[in-house]
């Protein structure tokens, strides 16, 4: 962090002391959210989601490979980042971050334990599955990277087209149905500065956040967390962030299914 | 390029493919300062192509070895999207081709930008293929022309690309993906308008010394159309600037 980043750390603080925030926003309301359905025609699935100034593309490719070794008769997901230097000063190129490995793996963790793709569906035949890539783009970063990035993910899993599959050959220009999404999940992640606890970081309040807790909910179940960096949250202060994230999982998941 | 050896008609009544005329250009729209974060950025539709370019800087060189006292350096990345394809996913890892791409680009830049004016600094461009259908190295140049010039940066000139060659005996301009892939010739050129220099040209096929003419003539022509639309990118962006200071904001 150089000279102008710790400024504005203190800045963000002595806001949080008035219970203020950079852009006025109350502690627990989200920046503005919209979402882009299907802007990449080449993908069998895409969406890009904004929350903020944060923008994330999601573009899904489907492929037909051989199953994992221990789940032969089910297909699999994989997710990928990429904190494109396009996005902010800060990122560069080069091999990928821990930063951005926590970023593909906590979208990843969300969608898969929440079932949302059925991956026993996407068996083919012996040796033979359907295994869904979804790659994260960041093109702006403002904070936050986690919410978007499941928000696109999941919007662009929603309407993903599967391929024609025949003779041994992925016929891409042909499709043969939609990929069934069995549920959906949203996540929201919080910031804790100090004693305060806040939604939705921008760059400014995650550079001060002490304690970092993202949550993912489908409508009646918790289904993936994570929380990150030094500080701590007490029993009482993670079961409120889990009520707060069933609240806005109704709000965020409007979004998401937009058909 | 022209690596299939497999024949596919390109032409149909005199017309290509998609309807087009042999020196007819896609249809290209250009947006100026998309992104929040950069000095400056454009976005490009280029027929089906879309293509994102950011550019940051004149900033500190890292790794600070590569500083050069006397001018600034250009870094340059184009890089295509694993989902940008109609075919499978891509590779993440940087590909030969992305290298030597970004290298060409990197030099055309070099010719225009007015180094000398940023000693001892560093510019990067990037160039980010979110969808490719043919010609993106073209559309992504093009592109970061436009976001160089959003971000302030000092230009002589305002270069742009297009891909210009062959479909059979037709010198052909602007190639889609099927007819990059089953063309006779693939000749992408960057044009610096003002004399008409070229500081980017890349050929593969056959070309009679004729046929070398009309293209390059073809894509010198292009020029007119191709400036203009980044021109008026970049007027757009100023215009609402201007609109929001006359409103006293």
């Amino acid at each position: 962090m150089d000279a102008i980043d710790i400024v504005k750390v203190n800045y963000i603080k002595e806001l949080l002391t008035k219970k203020t925030r950079e852009d006025g926003r109350e502690m627990l309301a989200m920046r503005p959210i919209s979402v882009v359905h299907g802007p990449i025609e080449h993908a069998e699935g895409s969406a890009q989601a904004d929350i903020g100034a944060t923008r994330v593309l999601a573009g899904v490719k489907l492929m037909v490979e051989e199953p994992m070794k221990d789940t032969p008769l089910q297909g699999s997901l994989s997710v990928s980042a990429e904190l494109l230097p396009l996005a902010s000063a800060d990122y560069e190129t080069g091999p990928p971050s821990p930063e951005s490995i926590e970023f593909a793996r906590v979208v990843d963790r969300g969608i898969r334990a929440g079932e949302c793709i059925n991956l026993p569906e996407l068996f083919i035949e012996e040796g033979k599955v359907w295994c869904v890539y979804v790659d994260l783009y960041v093109l702006n970063y403002d904070g936050n990277l986690f919410d978007a990035g499941s928000l696109a993910a999941m919007s662009a899993l929603y309407k993903t087209r599967m391929p024609k599959y025949e003779d041994g050959k992925v016929i891409r220009a042909e499709t043969a149905k939609q990929l069934k999404i069995d549920n959906v999940i949203t996540s929201t992640t919080f910031a804790k500065i100090g004693n305060s606890i806040l939604i939705d970081p921008t760059k400014n309040e995650q550079d001060a956040t002490d304690a970092r807790l993202t949550i993912a909910t489908d409508d009646e179940n918790i289904r993936a967390m994570q929380k990150g960096l030094s500080g701590s949250f007490s029993v009482k202060e993670v079961s409120e962030l889990v009520e707060e994230s069933f609240k806005k999982h109704k709000e965020l998941k409007g979004y998401t299914t937009v058909d | 390029m022209v690596a299939k050896t497999d024949k596919k008609e390109l032409v149909k009544n005199g017309k290509r493919l998609d309807g087009r005329d042999f020196n007819e250009l896609r249809k290209i729209k250009i947006t100026a300062s998309v992104l929040k974060n950069a000095d400056g950025s454009a976005y490009i539709e280029w027929g089906n192509n879309k293509v994102l370019a950011a550019v940051y800087g004149p900033k500190e060189v890292m790794p600070k070895h590569l500083t050069d006292p006397s001018k600034a350096i250009i870094k340059c990345r184009y890089s295509m999207a694993p989902f940008s394809n109609v075919d499978d996913h891509g590779r993440s890892a940087p590909s030969r081709r992305s290298i030597e791409i970004s290298k060409v680009i990197k030099e055309a830049f070099e010719n225009v930008v007015l180094l000398g004016e940023f000693p001892g600094s560093e510019i990067d461009i990037f160039i980010e293929v979110l969808q490719g259908d043919g010609g993106t190295r073209a559309a992504g140049l093009t592109a970061a022309s436009v976001a160089l010039a959003s971000a302030g940066i000092p230009m002589k000139d305002l270069i742009y690309a297009v891909s210009v060659g062959r479909i059979g005996e037709h010198v052909t301009m602007d190639f889609d993906m099927i007819e990059d892939n089953y063309s006779d010739s693939d000749m992408p050129i960057a044009v610096a308008p003002r004399n008409n220099d070229i500081v980017l040209l890349q050929m593969d096929g056959g070309l009679t010394r004729s046929q070398f003419a009309e293209a390059i003539q073809m894509a010198v022509d292009a020029g007119k159309t191709i400036t203009e639309i980044q021109k008026n990118a970049l007027r757009d962006v100023y215009a609402k600037v201007a609109e929001k200071y006359e409103k006293g904001n």
